[in-house]
């Protein structure tokens, strides 16, 4: 069986910056996969090149980009609307200016379904209801009559999350979607799409760099960096035996209760992500790894441990 | 009440520039050719008595209505030929251009000394000061400026100072709704805060941080409010109640021509161009002043 | 909302009556009106005739308060020149220069919106170029020489329009494209940045997540939120444009108010006169809170609270 999404070898370049240099992920039906990394790896790009919602001066190019099989790259941007909030949806890092401040919230979300299924208004009005419902919503019937400037981030986002669902889409992206909002508010939406995903059983992309986050509820984790995925695997295995120097580092910056002492420093990174251009080779976190090497200034292979986990280091498994 | 919102001059201003590549090119050219139609214009206006081929006021109805170089028969005296009454219109043109920027300098001079006193007062001090300069604005946009223009010139008997103060006493707001926009800006950045707190007085605070700041934006306000003026008096000049004949104002000839126009075009076109090339180049200059200074004129 | 409009309105009465006595003012601008009306050839005795008969002798704050207190009743007193009510002569040529005006504010929108649009959508193109080129050229056009040209091209060389005068819908079409040039570069400009800001927006990249058409992005989610200010703007337009109007009435011969009031001024007509500013100045405050209205049926933020 074929993955729901596959992305192979995905580049992005806005002129002359290169976004996304080479990243490979695929996410299969029913899985959550997170994508972590610090700020500005590449992981928004990534998601928006998949959608084709680049913004004005991206290009993305890629061996392969496959939403069930079907190759996006071929796609013209009508074949691409139609796939876009239908089979695929997107949720974003914004709530406060993602929503259309001109028309209800009724009306945003009752238009997607109209759109795709060609449902009455009166049908759409009802899924919508009942979306809102299940996101935790309550008087979802008052809140659909509302604009989008009289309800509180948290409440944007749980429409936003309703929104994508409006159609029953086989794959929703995530793009930290949580970042904006209150730490209790958070976890009440992670919690949200966790069981949503768990209960619709849809392929999940979850893009966020809070990697408390990532251990409760991703089934398999592709770190970012520079642009590259360079390391894969399933959950327990990346937080139990991390390949990559820079997974490593991560983890260590994580304080986990009880098995850290007081008082003891946290790991840190040193050094911040260089900015990369054309006709880079080699490692692009050699700068700042405690292991690099000369060897580091050549194209690094990407190295197998085991059959569901592969890392981009030159160090052996 | 937001008179920024309502008021088309600044709205104008307000439109988001980008700084990409591919426009700074053709922009600069354009800022380029406002500034040669205007350093022109201005020498014309500066040296007219110099200039002037022939007297402007001198008629000569043995050489009525001769046509200008590029026409068959033209007379190589008269390189742009001569009006109904038989005066060179090229010396007529040069000594409109004189009166045009005469016009449009003092207008903007006395407008931006209303305007920019009012705005400053109100954006500096807020409150009901405040209040007051927004209500002057809001009254001065809902009276007609060509009308009220046209009723004092004609109850008054026209003159170029009569015109002047006139048109300044009209043409203040968008000086008022651009200082007193960035006044508020400036007065709430850090530095000016710090010279509060430094105990500098209200006198020199304006002076010395409030002014200097907003004098970029000011200086894009004039150019558009000189073409503005200078627009205006032909319209007025044209309805003839602007300058008085015999003084040769571009919108006047254009009202003199309008008789024979049917049977000689050229004799409408040379002063419209005229009037047209030098408003352009003017807003020209603004448009790449603006750019110059990187500002965005109204918030 | 409410203390909003409530507000709004203060203000604009507080505008009309402000106007109210520049007009006044205005018209007493010349000294002795009795001489002007009497003229040239009049004895004393017939200025002091003249004075008594308009009642000029009274005290000027008596005069002005008896001639607002009529005027806010719409009684604006008897034109000198035509012996007629001056609230009957300008209802009578109101509808000249309102369908001039409300021409001009067709065209000029059906003309500043679409190359506004466009040239947002193709923002940093020659079409985008060329638009704002084209705004810059209109903005330096003087608008009584563009009627004169076009009187000589369309009325005269080609005779597909006519010169003056008001027989039919046809002569109202240069007029009042001339009028929407005064207004085009400004509303084409306010549309095409308010078109690339709301591109540029969030919530049209959730649009297009959502897969909804072009189209739709475009007109009902862009253009929505763009029209805000080019609706307040529009309303003032129409407003400058009523009052612009004298210049192109005088041009092609049509008998609005522009024309009464040009006619007036040339004849020390004064009740006219100030008349027709007020009325042209109570039209603009009326305008601005209609283009308020408007706006806070377009943008429910505005609604709330």
């Amino acid at each position: 069986m074929t993955a729901l999404l596959e992305v192979d070898r995905l580049q992005v370049q806005f002129g002359a910056t290169a976004a996304v240099r080479g990243a490979s992920l695929s996410v299969a039906r029913g899985e959550t996969h997170c994508l972590v990394g610090e700020s500005g790896c590449g992981k928004s790009v990534t998601a928006l090149a998949v959608m084709n919602l680049l913004a004005r001066g991206g290009e993305r190019k890629a061996e392969r980009l496959a939403f069930e099989g079907e190759d996006l790259l071929k796609l013209s941007e009508r074949g691409m609307a139609r796939l876009r909030g239908n089979a695929m949806a997107m949720i974003f890092q914004e709530p406060m200016t993602s929503l259309n401040p001109a028309y209800t919230v009724g009306s945003q979300m009752t238009e997607v379904l109209r759109r795709h299924k060609g449902a009455s208004q009166r049908a759409a009005t009802d899924r919508a209801a009942d979306l809102l419902a299940r996101v935790g919503i309550t008087a979802p019937g008052l809140r659909l009559g509302q604009f989008p400037h009289q309800l509180s981030g948290g409440l944007r986002q749980r429409v936003m999350i309703a929104m994508a669902l409006m159609c029953e889409p086989k794959l929703l992206i995530a793009d930290e979607p949580t970042t904006a909002l209150d730490v209790t508010v958070q976890a009440q939406i992670l919690r949200l799409l966790a069981g949503l995903q768990r209960d619709l059983g849809l392929g999940l992309l979850l893009i966020t760099h809070d990697l408390g986050i990532v251990a409760r509820v991703a089934t398999r984790v592709s770190v970012m960096y520079a642009g590259e995925v360079v390391e894969s695997a399933p959950t327990a295995e990346l937080f139990a035996q991390p390949r990559h120097p820079y997974t490593q580092g991560l983890l260590r910056c994580v304080p986990v209760p009880g098995k850290i002492q007081r008082d003891q420093p946290l790991g840190a990174i040193r050094g911040t992500v260089p900015r990369v251009g054309h006709g880079f080779a080699g490692c692009a976190f050699r700068e700042r790894c405690d292991f690099a090497d000369e060897t580091c200034q050549r194209t690094i292979p990407r190295h197998s441990a085991g059959a569901t986990h592969d890392y981009l280091c030159r160090l052996p498994a | 009440m937001s008179v920024t919102a309502t008021d088309p001059g600044s709205s104008v201003e307000s439109s988001p520039r980008s700084s990409r590549g591919p426009r700074r090119g053709w922009r600069s050219a354009g800022t380029w050719f406002g500034a040669v139609i205007v350093g022109i214009a201005a020498f014309c206006a500066i040296f007219a008595p110099l200039l002037v081929p022939h007297d402007p006021f001198a008629q000569d109805l043995g050489k009525r209505l001769l046509v200008p170089f590029w026409m068959d028969g033209s007379n190589p005296e008269h390189l742009l030929g001569t009006d109904q009454l038989g005066r060179d219109y090229l010396s007529r043109l040069i000594w409109g251009c004189r009166i045009s920027m005469l016009i449009g300098v003092t207008v903007s001079f006395v407008s931006g000394l209303i305007g920019i006193t009012l705005g400053v007062i109100g954006g500096f001090l807020g409150g009901r000061a405040d209040d007051a300069v927004l209500f002057a604005i809001t009254t001065r946009l809902s009276l007609p400026v060509v009308l009220v223009a046209l009723a004092v010139v004609g109850l008054l008997g026209s003159s170029m100072t009569l015109l002047v103060i006139t048109l300044g006493l009209l043409l203040w707001d968008r000086f008022a709704v651009v200082s007193r926009a960035t006044t508020m800006q400036v007065r709430n950045l850090d530095y000016v805060a710090a010279a509060w707190c430094a105990g500098c007085s209200r006198f020199r605070i304006l002076t010395r941080e409030v002014l200097p700041n907003i004098a970029s934006h000011l200086v894009v306000v004039a150019t558009l409010e000189i073409a503005l003026a200078i627009l205006l008096e032909a319209a007025l000049s044209f309805l003839g109640l602007g300058v008085p004949p015999p003084l040769p104002s571009w919108g006047l000839m254009i009202a003199e021509a309008k008789d024979y126009m049917f049977f000689s075009p050229w004799i409408i076109m040379i002063p419209g161009v005229a009037l047209f090339v030098l408003v352009l180049g003017i807003n020209l200059l603004g448009d790449g002043l603006r750019d110059q200074f990187g500002a965005r004129t109204a918030p | 909302m409410l203390r909003f409009l409530a507000r709004r309105l203060i203000v604009a009465l507080l505008v009309v009556a402000t106007v109210m006595t520049l007009a006044f003012i205005l018209t007493r601008l010349s000294g002795d009106l009795a001489v002007s009306i009497a003229g040239p050839s009049a004895t004393q005795a017939d200025v002091d005739a003249v004075r008594k008969a308009y009642g000029l002798d009274r005290p000027l704050l008596i005069q002005f308060f008896d001639w607002a207190g009529r005027a806010v009743t719409g009684d604006l007193g008897e034109s000198y020149f035509f012996k007629t009510r001056v609230a009957t002569l300008i209802g009578e040529r109101m509808p000249v220069t309102l369908t001039l005006g409300l021409t001009g504010l067709v065209i000029a929108l059906a003309v500043s919106l679409p190359l506004g649009i466009l040239a947002a959508v193709r923002e940093n193109t020659a079409f985008d170029r060329i638009v704002q080129v084209v705004a810059l050229l209109g903005q330096a056009m003087p608008s009584f020489w563009l009627g004169l040209l076009l009187m000589i091209l369309f009325g005269l060389k080609l005779g597909w329009l006519p010169i003056s005068g008001t027989d039919s819908w046809e002569s109202y079409i240069m007029p009042g494209v001339v009028l929407a040039f005064s207004a085009i570069p400004a509303l084409t400009r306010l549309t095409r940045a308010g078109m690339i800001q709301a591109m540029g927006s969030d919530y049209i990249r959730t649009a297009r997540a959502k897969g909804l058409s072009r189209a739709s992005i475009l007109l009902k989610h862009a253009l929505r939120n763009a029209a805000i200010p080019v609706v307040a703007i529009a309303a003032v337009q129409l407003g400058f444009m009523l009052g612009g109007s004298i210049v192109i009435e005088q041009v092609f011969a049509l008998h609005g108010v522009g024309f009464l009031a040009w006619e007036s001024i040339a004849k020390n007509d004064f009740p006219v006169v100030q008349s027709v500013v007020l009325v042209l100045a109570a039209i603009y405050v009326l305008l601005t809170m209609l283009a308020d209205l408007m706006n806070a049926v377009l943008d429910p933020r505005l609604r709330g609270a």
